[in-house]
Parts: structure tokens; sequence; C-alpha cells
């Protein structure tokens, strides 16, 4: 019964980005660019909360795979788009740039697996270093590949993304990661995060678990990369330094490690936030700082943050069905 | 054949650059000891001290018109006085609160504390974003000017600096009694305590002492490289980082060689090799490290107790 209603509650969210689309045109173009950066930031804090929420390994590197998906991407877009396309045609584009984004995140995902691996063998301040190096070297090996043009960024990518494009994705991400979370991959996540000795001491093989969380959170980013090059037309690596993994990192933490709510919230509060202070822009770092340190001191679960027993959520929403 | 030529002079590059980087990361090292926990902060504060240098040179050193070695001594001495202080109030502040919480509220804490420093620093009233010239302290002249070899006034106070600070640091850790101290809390901090130790007085010495460091790394790196900004600190403070890791974190010898290493790589890939692919080797460095040989080169081999 569960999964009927799951699934029908992800066909109505995409019908209802779907209706949405239609009016993206009839809002002011600002407004726009914030709710597209909405999206892709709650594409972006899901899948990090993936590793650093449920799984409990920190990583600082992710705006590293957003990088790779999104070179990936536009690499293939830029490229392909004059051969097979051209003339503009309204049922190939899309699919082309469907094909484009899945394989932008599968690349990310490939490199998400090489920088899961090490994951292995470190714990908390190590792997948050070397997540960091990783997303370093990713900028510096992009910034020298001429063909996607380097350090001055690549430019002319063709301007695919739409509100539909981005909020699809973002259902969907939320629908993988609930559901993961509710299948035993979920709970060998979280007893990966609690205990890992006791983790693997009761048969589960952590580094399977934890690499599967990297690649998973890899692929997402990866997709949120391509909808953002192909949202701006334009990328460079500098876009993708370790600040920006910090900031999604922040988006993380202030919701909660662990809630998918506090997820979603935090990256809508941390995309309009800026653009609110845009009056203090100078300030704004110097805010996000202290936020970070005064959440840290006060409340380090972040706003919906603490404990979410999985089981007995389930077991809560089953009783109350039979109930009825 | 162009190698060889040109291998002394890149050797004392790579001095020069490494043992700023093993201050620096004497100061990641002494924090990792006695808190296991590492200070993203510390960057910052090497920046700090170099931009406090840069404010004091016009003020001290006119009172030394013939004497600017002197005068420089005393522009160090006041940035490392400084930025031990402000190592002092980040702890306090920052770190102390949370001494009973998971490591990784720490870290993150660490991580604003370092974004605080380096964005207060671009406020225009502050440090400003632009970048600023270093004034020249010691008149550049090249002392040794071999057809291969090229070394200057600033790389061999740099050297000679670094080579005194380090013995000063040996002596206080060794010889005196809160350098003890701080070996017993890196060894167990709570014998330490039943011992007698007043962990809170010893932490906050050890801040001091690493953030000293960092501000004296930081004024001899403006020396080297003139140009300095509120970001400056972040890639020698990420680079010192691996240094430490690679000399085995908690061990200063580790920190001191673990620099060495780092600089000479960093300045022989820029040499050699191609710059652009030089913070990309020394991070490739870490992870090598870390799958290979954890505990560093001095460290020990923990092992997990269950």
């Amino acid at each position: 019964m569960r999964a009927y209603r799951d699934k029908l509650l992800l066909l109505g969210g995409i019908a209802a980005v779907l209706l949405g689309s239609r009016y993206s045109s009839a809002i002011n173009p600002y407004y726009f660019q914030i709710i597209i950066y909405i999206g892709i930031n709650i594409i972006l804090a899901e899948s990090l909360n993936l590793i650093n929420g449920f799984t409990g390994q920190f990583s600082l590197g992710h705006a590293g795979f957003m990088a790779v998906g999104a070179y990936t991407s536009s690499a293939i877009t830029y490229y392909l788009r004059p051969i097979l396309f051209a003339e503009p045609s309204t049922f190939g584009e899309p699919v082309f740039f469907l094909v484009a984004l899945i394989a932008g995140g599968a690349a990310a995902a490939l490199i998400g697996m090489l920088v899961g691996v090490p994951s292995l063998r470190l714990k908390g301040d190590y792997l948050a270093i070397v997540t960091l190096g990783f997303g370093e070297i990713i900028r510096v090996v992009l910034q020298n590949l001429n063909f996607v043009g380097g350090p001055r960024g690549f430019s002319g990518i063709p301007l695919y993304t739409t509100f539909a494009w981005t909020y699809v994705f973002v259902i969907v991400i939320i629908f993988v990661v609930e559901n993961l979370m509710r299948s035993p991959y979920g709970k060998a996540f979280l007893a990966v995060r609690d205990n890992e000795i006791a983790a693997e001491a009761m048969g589960i093989n952590t580094t399977k678990f934890k690499v599967t969380a990297f690649v998973i959170a890899a692929f997402f980013a990866g997709i949120a990369g391509g909808l953002f090059a192909h949202y701006l037309t334009y990328i460079k690596p500098d876009m993708f330094t370790f600040l920006k993994s910090i900031e999604i990192v922040v988006m993380v933490i202030l919701g909660g490690m662990g809630s998918t709510v506090g997820a979603v919230f935090a990256a809508i509060v941390l995309t309009v936030m800026p653009e609110l202070l845009r009056t203090v822009a100078e300030y704004r770092m110097v805010i996000y700082a202290l936020v970070l340190i005064l959440l840290m001191l006060t409340r380090p679960q972040g706003i919906f943050g603490g404990r979410v027993n999985w089981t007995k959520l389930g077991a809560r929403l089953k009783g109350a069905r039979n109930k009825k | 054949m162009e190698f060889l030529r040109e291998l002394p002079q890149q050797l004392i590059n790579g001095i020069s650059l490494g043992s700023i980087y093993a201050l620096i990361a004497l100061g990641y090292t002494m924090v990792y000891g006695v808190l296991r926990f590492i200070n993203f902060a510390h960057g910052d504060v090497f920046m700090v001290g170099a931009y406090i240098g840069c404010l004091c040179i016009p003020l001290i050193m006119p009172m030394f018109p013939n004497e600017p070695v002197i005068g420089g001594l005393f522009v160090i001495l006041t940035a490392m006085m400084a930025c031990a202080g402000l190592g002092v109030v980040i702890e306090r502040l920052a770190y102390r609160p949370l001494r009973s919480r998971p490591n990784l509220t720490m870290l993150i804490t660490a991580i604003g504390v370092s974004l605080f420093l380096e964005y207060t620093g671009q406020l225009p009233f502050i440090f400003g974003p632009t970048p600023r010239s270093f004034p020249m302290m010691v008149e550049y002249k090249n002392v040794i000017r071999l057809p291969d070899l090229v070394v200057s006034t600033n790389q061999i106070l740099v050297l000679a600096g670094s080579l005194v600070l380090m013995a000063g640091l040996r002596f206080i850790v060794n010889h005196t009694r809160i350098g003890t101290a701080m070996r017993a809390l890196a060894m167990n901090k709570t014998a330490a305590s039943l011992m007698g130790v007043n962990l809170d007085k010893v932490i906050s010495f050890t801040f001091a002492l690493g953030s000293a460091l960092a501000a004296a790394a930081g004024v001899m790196y403006a020396t080297m490289y003139p140009k300095i900004d509120p970001l400056m600190g972040i890639l020698p403070g990420l680079k010192a980082f691996v240094a430490a890791v690679l000399g085995g974190i908690g061990s200063i010898p580790g920190a001191l060689v673990g620099g060495l290493i780092i600089g000479i790589v960093e300045t022989f890939t820029t040499a050699f090799l191609s710059s652009t692919y030089r913070d990309a080797i020394v991070f490739g460095i870490l992870i090598v490290i870390l799958i290979f040989k954890p505990s560093g080169i001095f460290g020990k081999r923990a092992s997990e107790k269950v």
C-alpha cells in the first residue's frame, strides 16, 4: 500500500512541476533565477546529506562532483549539438539534454567511487581533508583541460535548463533518498554512521555502503552541476572551489544532518538569504561564518536535526493507516 | 643536465618555502597533539600575522634606521605576540565550549572561524579585499651570486629565522615545565589532568605558541612574496596541513621534515614540471600518504581500540 502511495506522490509531484513550468515565463526573471538556484541547491544539499547526514562521513569535496557533472554534460552538449541538431528539434533536444545530464551524473558517480575508496580507512578530520584535496585536484585538472576552456572557462553551453527539468530532478532525488533510507540500504547507512565497528561486527560491509553513499550522492551532484551549467551557459573551474563545497556543507548542517526536510529548508534559506543581504553583500560571508559558529555552539544538530527513528516512523505511518 | 644545473637553486628555494610551511605545520601538529583536532583556522592566523607585520613596519622600522635586521626582528615579535593573543581568544571563544562535543562539531566551528577571519579581513575598514604590497624590511641584496645559485638576503633571513624559532620551540617543549605538560597532555589527557596539569592553561599556551609560529611564518612569507591579501592563508594553510600529516601529525620533528619535503616538492614541480599542477601534486601526496601510511613518517601506528 505504501509503495503505491509513494509512487502516486512521485507522479503527482512531477505533474505539479510540469503544470507549474507553464507559468515560468510569467515570473520576474530575477525571481525565476532564484527559484532555479533553489532547486539546484536542494539537489546538492540532499545529495550531500546522504554522505554527511545518513552515512556519517564528512565530505568537503562535493563541489568537485558538481564540477565533473557540469563539465561532462556541457562537453557533450557543446560538441555534439552542432552535429546532431543542425536545426532545433522539440523532441530530440530534451532527450539529448537528459542523456547529457545522466552522462554527467555517471561521470561524477565514477569519480565518487574513486573518492569513496580512500574513505575506507579514514575518519572524521582526515576524510574531510582528503575529500577537500580531491575537490581541489579535480578543479586543477579542469583548469588544465583546454578543450573545455581551461582557466578562462567554458562558454557557449546551450541553455537547456528549465523549471521543469530542475524540479523534476528535485522530486526524484527526494523520492530516491526517502525510499533509500527506508530500505535495508538506509539501515546500513545509519548503522555505519552510528557505530562503524559495531556495524562491521553485525556483518554489514561498511566499505560497500560507504562507497555506495558516495556514488549515489556524486551522481546527483553531477546532475545538479549539469543543470547549473546549462542554466548559466558558462562555467569556470573557479566556480567549484571548496568554498562552494563549504556552502553546501553549511546547508546540510543548518538543516540538520540526516534530515531531508531540513536540507530542503536550508537550501531555500541559504539561497534566498544572500539575495536579501545584497545590500550588505560584503558582510554576507562574515554573517555566514558567524551563523555557522553560533549554530555549532548552540544547536549543532541543526534546525531539523536529531535522530529520526526510521523504523518507528514507518510503523507509525502504517499504524495510522491501519487504525482508519 | 638542465635539472642538475638548477638543482642547488631550486633546493634553496624549496627549503626556504619549506621552512615556512614547517612553521605553520608545527602549529597544526601541536594543536592536534593536545586536542586531537585540526584547527582549520590556523592558515588564517598566518594571514593575520602577515597583515600585522605589514601594518607595523611603518611604525617600527623608522625606530631602527641603521639596523633593519633588528627592526625586522621587532616586527616579527609584534606579529607573533598579537597572533598568540588571537589564538588564545579563538580557543577560548570557539573551541573550549565544544570540548565535550563530538569532533565533527569542532571541525565545523573551525571552518566557521576560518571563514570569519578571511571575510572580516576583507571588509574595507579592516584589511580590504585588494592585495597589498608588503613593504621591504631588509634591503634586497643577492648575497651569493654564483652562476647557478642566487641567494638573497630574504632567503637567508627566512632560513635563519626559522632555525631560531624551531630551536626555541624544541627548547620549550623539551626543557620547560609547560613543555613537559604539553607532552603529557598529548600522551594521555586524563592522566595528565590527574597528575595536576591545568588542562585549560596548557591548551591555551599550545594555541598561543602555534599561532605565534604561524605569525612569524606569515611575516617571512610576505617578505618572500610581497603581495598579501585576506585569502592568502588558505592554500599555505592546507599545504602546511599536508606537511604535518606527511611528517606524522602530532610529531614535532615530523612537522619539520614534512614542511621541508612539501616545500621542496612544490618548488621542484613549479620549476621542472608545470606550475599549474603544483597544488594538485601536493594534495596528491596527501592522498597517497593517507592511503599507504596514514601515521606519516614519524607517526605511531595507532590501532583502533574497540
